[in-house]
């Protein structure tokens, strides 16, 4: 599959290839093998997320279209999961809203590789989630950074919104995903995506560690989502380092 | 209108609002160079804290031990810089093979 997107702007072109067009070959060895990897384990989790919606006595027609529209894993678990507990639909609005805060972070930092035009734009806002943000951080130059957002992006749409609506009409005939190990996949594959961040970037270590350890202490306290925010609060300790240039405070000193 | 379908519309207008946040300033506000240091820094952040409290947490209570256990091989895996799946496929299995001995 290719991103069907072009740019109409000719100075990005240098920079983004002759055609403004995506293409496999632009992703660096072995990372294609690993986005399909991430389709794959999505696409478990979507059947899941199907059959617990409809196991849980929402119509069918619920998970496909909230997976069409929010497309966005988490949010969608927990608005499901207020929706068939009886919490009521502005709590359940509310809690994926609070989840889903987060992609405004992401589609920030990924706003210069989504393209150019405007097309781009807004359809590429839709496939901000937490998988292409951790492929797009992972990958160094421009051209590789921009493909590696919309073959991840468009490739989980698909795959996850196939699944949603197999697992929806499969309904709870699956039983419990758990017994798989899937819930331990997910976190070790944001793990395998930042730790190349993490390995040359001092301060992103430091960053990243009080912010891991402020949301898990927060996580018992406070609703679903805020921990994460507050994690955010750990910039403040890649602030608070001896401030030098780049290259001084980006020498490991692992 | 039906009340779950107001809640999935006002749930995917809300994220999608989230989700334009960074096109729409794109181009438009000059960002300083620092504050973008600190967006890319800040995404870091949110991935590490997502996968240190989806590995330890369920809910508002602990996730039990196979899980973290599964992340924590995934993570050995990784750092020892194996392939991708061998990380993914290694934490699933641990975390099910510990389910499997009956440690939760």
């Amino acid at each position: 599959m290719r991103s069907s997107h072009r740019t109409d702007d000719p100075t990005c072109r240098t920079d983004e290839g002759p055609t403004g067009l995506v293409r496999f070959s632009d992703l660096p060895p072995g990372v294609l093998r690993d986005i399909a990897l991430v389709w794959l384990a999505d696409a478990v989790v979507g059947v899941s997320f199907g059959a617990i919606a409809v196991g849980g006595g929402l119509p069918v027609w619920v998970p496909v279209l909230m997976s069409l529209l929010v497309y966005a894993g988490s949010a969608q678990f927990s608005a499901v999961g207020v929706l068939t507990a009886g919490g009521g639909p502005v709590a359940a609005a509310a809690t994926g809203l609070l989840l889903n805060s987060r992609t405004a972070a992401f589609s920030l930092a990924l706003a210069d590789d989504l393209g150019r035009s405007w097309t781009a734009r807004l359809i590429g806002a839709h496939l901000v989630t937490d998988e292409t943000a951790a492929f797009v951080l992972a990958q160094e130059g421009r051209g590789q950074r921009k493909a590696a957002f919309w073959i991840s992006g468009i490739g989980l749409f698909v795959a996850w919104n196939l699944s949603v609506l197999a697992g929806a009409l499969a309904g709870s005939a699956l039983g419990d995903t758990d017994r798989f190990g899937l819930d331990a996949a997910f976190p070790a594959v944001l793990l395998a995506l930042v730790l190349p961040a993490l390995r040359g970037d001092s301060a992103a270590r430091r960053a990243s560690a009080a912010g891991a350890v402020i949301a898990v202490i927060a996580a018992p306290l406070l609703p679903a989502g805020v921990p994460v925010l507050l994690a955010l609060l750990g910039l403040l300790a890649a602030r608070r380092g001896p401030r030098r240039p780049r290259t001084a405070s980006s020498r490991s000193t692992s | 209108m039906n009340a779950t379908l107001a809640c999935v519309l006002a749930l995917a207008a809300g994220t999608y609002v989230f989700r334009l946040a960074g096109p729409v300033l794109h181009g438009r506000v000059e960002l300083p160079a620092r504050f973008q240091e600190m967006l890319t820094v800040g995404a870091t952040v949110l991935l590490v804290a997502l996968l240190a409290t989806g590995a330890l947490t369920e809910g508002q209570g602990f996730a039990g031990w196979a899980r973290p256990a599964g992340v924590l091989a995934g993570g050995v895996l990784a750092w020892r810089r194996a392939p991708f799946a061998v990380v993914v496929v290694g934490a699933a299995a641990t975390t099910a093979l510990l389910r499997l001995a009956g440690v939760r």
